[in-house]
């Protein structure tokens, strides 16, 4: 599904060059989930970034579904953005002055389909996570974790391959976050690709895979638990913000 | 897509209505401004008669002083009017097609039914070729025939003389007394003022309409009854022209004259005429001034005897001016308003927009910020235009200039649709470019 190899990022301004990600190099098969870990400026939004054609890179290739993305026009990676890959932000993203139907119909929209198709799809998208009655409701009438399940509708209603989710539960109580898993793992059940951006170590523990970033680099995709203990033994807990 | 934009770009302008006023008010007021200006720059600009530009010909010859041109600002331009020996004598070729000689004379009118006092109208002595040559519709009747130099007494009345004679009707056949002597009248006009007045701006290119003219009397008429112009009369050198017969054979200079050649061999040989007829007058001992003998189309006619203005361009420049900072106001408020949504279109961008998709979806917006502005500025334009005529209730000429015509809404729609373009493209390009991950985290 997502295929990088030596993939760099350097960010630079007139003082300072800053790598974001150094030979970066990870694939991810279709229909994993995948948790991407590390500490904050290690790089993880970065890879989330480039992996979701938002930010070109500077050396290495990356193939998505199949395809090699490394040197699409403007328009050819946002056709592919649309088609292929669902945000989950871990500020929801909602545009405040459209209902929900319509953030959920924003994607799709951009894919040109006809209104009884996109109806079709925004009502199962908000069906799956169980706001069809909210169709009207503005996103400041919804609770954070209700907010979240529309972002996800939205991301799911497109029916990607991949979806790319930056701690998303970043901004709910842990109620809502297990909530919003429930449904990501429900997502993934049925077949969608999940990469996970999360410092939550429960919230990581329930992917099938793990993946620890430093310094622009995979240091580690070893099993959670294994990586975990080593982290407690050397410097104990905590988490800021990616 | 356009009716998504369109969706979007009215949920983005209620979203900071104050804004949205701002913008469209000063789009609103730069067009404005521009329509009441443009609206008199093109009413003054204008050829009436352009159609008929590359045949009729305004003749003048230059017949003034050796030491001294007519006109000291431009030297080089002969003046506007003919003495009466030599229009009479160029009005003799039967190379045009057509050939008009005329002055402006003061008339009164009476002797109609119902009629208690005189009425006092311009009157434009003239030959018949006159209306052809000019294409003045007529409502009834037509123009008086026969021989220029010893014409029937038959007049043409405008519309408005005759709806104040003859409450608008046919009053072909009917008879009225022109300066005292009885004329029948031949022809009625349709509404005919054109603005500018081009065969005659010596006279007032701008005239109101009581001060253009009203009647129309054969030339002949004018020695039958040794009538002098109703305006100044202009003499190179001091001559004596205490009786009529004198002031015919004068050199000063009171009669325009106006031929239509409709081919370029036709001109030709007129201004082999001119020049033939001017050697023959030099020889003579007249014409001390080089040869400049002119035939002047309408186009020309009205730019060398400045009918536009300079005031009007400056005001026609200062108006765009005005509305080149209303515009760039605009741009302000729109960059700021973009930007400060951008992490809104990070969020798209996200979702599958193209740079080329954002952009026509903020084009969209100003495009509706654009159309409100353009059409609040064409109300604004019109109310403008009607405070003028107001202001200016006792000049009929600002009045009769004041009018919102059709040309009027096409430029509004054309300024709009520019300030559009002006206005939103670098906006609209900006935000397409900025990169959206950046946005997306700041949310």
């Amino acid at each position: 599904m997502l295929k990088m190899q030596d993939v760099s990022k350097v960010y630079r301004t007139d003082l300072i060059e800053t790598h974001a990600l150094r030979n970066f190099s990870l694939e991810v098969k279709s229909g994993q989930f995948v948790a991407v870990s590390g500490p904050s400026g290690s790089g993880k939004t970065t890879f989330l970034n480039v992996a979701g054609l938002l930010e070109t890179f500077d050396t290495g290739t990356y193939q998505l579904d199949g395809k090699d993305v490394t040197r699409l026009s403007d328009d050819a990676r946002s056709r592919l953005r649309n088609e292929k890959i669902g945000f989950i932000f871990q500020g929801f993203n909602l545009i405040p002055d459209l209902d929900i139907y319509d953030n959920v119909d924003v994607p799709l929209r951009y894919r040109r389909m006809k209104a009884a198709e996109r109806h079709s799809r925004i009502s199962k998208a908000l069906d799956l996570v169980g706001l069809a009655s909210r169709t009207k409701h503005m996103p400041s009438q919804l609770s954070g974790g209700q907010q979240q399940r529309v972002a996800i509708a939205r991301a799911i209603a497109g029916d990607p391959a991949l979806i790319l989710a930056d701690e998303p539960t970043g901004n709910l109580d842990s109620l809502m976050a297990r909530q919003v898993m429930d449904l990501l793992e429900q997502i993934n059940e049925m077949g969608t690709t999940i990469v996970l951006v999360t410092h939550d170590p429960e919230l990581a523990r329930r992917a099938q895979r793990n993946i620890h970033v430093v310094d622009g680099l995979v240091i580690d995709s070893a099993p959670y638990e294994r990586r975990i203990a080593a982290e407690e033994a050397h410097a104990g807990t905590g988490g800021s913000a990616a | 897509m356009l009716s998504y934009y369109l969706r979007l770009a009215l949920h983005s302008l209620r979203r900071t209505p104050g804004l949205t006023c701002l913008m469209v008010g000063a789009i609103a007021l730069g067009i404005a401004a521009c329509i009441v200006t443009l609206t008199f720059y093109h009413a003054m600009s204008g050829n009436p008669i352009w159609w008929k530009n590359d045949v009729l010909y305004a003749v003048t010859m230059d017949s003034w002083d050796v030491n001294e041109p007519y006109d000291s600002q431009h030297p080089t331009l002969p003046p506007p009017e003919m003495s009466y020996k030599d229009a009479t004598y160029l009005a003799r070729s039967d190379i045009p097609r057509h050939k008009v000689i005329m002055t402006e004379l003061a008339g009164m009118i009476s002797g109609a039914p119902g009629q208690s006092v005189p009425m006092r109208v311009m009157t434009r002595a003239t030959t018949h070729d006159f209306f052809a040559m000019f294409d003045v519709p007529f409502r009834y009747g037509g123009a008086w025939r026969g021989n220029d130099l010893d014409a029937l007494p038959e007049i043409v009345l405008t519309r408005e003389v005759n709806e104040r004679l003859f409450g608008g009707s046919d009053s072909v056949g009917r008879s009225v007394l022109w300066n005292g002597n009885r004329f029948r009248v031949v022809g009625v006009l349709r509404e005919w003022h054109p603005l500018p007045r081009f065969y005659d701006v010596t006279n007032g290119a701008f005239a109101p309409p009581e001060a253009m003219d009203q009647a129309f009397v054969p030339f002949s008429w004018v020695t039958a009854l040794q009538a002098f112009p109703a305006s100044d009369t202009s003499c190179d050198h001091a001559e004596s022209v205490a009786d009529y017969r004198r002031f015919l054979a004068s050199d000063c200079i009171w009669i325009q004259m106006w031929v239509e050649l409709p081919s370029v061999a036709r001109r030709e040989r007129f201004q082999a005429y001119m020049d033939a007829y001017w050697a023959a007058q030099r020889r003579a001992g007249r014409f001390p001034r080089p040869l400049n003998n002119r035939l002047t189309d309408v186009g020309q006619w009205l730019a060398v005897n400045g009918v536009v203005s300079s005031d009007s361009r400056i005001l026609l420049r200062v108006a765009f001016a005005f509305l080149a900072v209303c515009l760039l106001n605009t741009v302000g408020i729109l960059l700021t308003k973009f930007l400060r949504a951008a992490p809104l279109t990070g969020v798209r961008r996200a979702l599958g927009a193209s740079r080329r998709q954002v952009f026509l979806q903020h084009i969209v917006e100003v495009a509706v910020v654009s159309g409100a502005g353009g059409l609040l500025g064409l109300g604004l334009g019109a109310l403008g235009l009607e405070g003028v005529r107001a202001l200016y209730a006792q000049d009929n000429t600002y009045g009769m200039l004041a009018h919102f015509d059709p040309v009027g809404v096409v430029w509004a729609l054309a300024l709009a649709a520019l300030s559009t373009l002006a206005a939103g493209l670098y906006p609209a390009w900006t935000i397409g470019r900025l990169p959206p991950a950046g946005y997306l985290k700041s949310r």
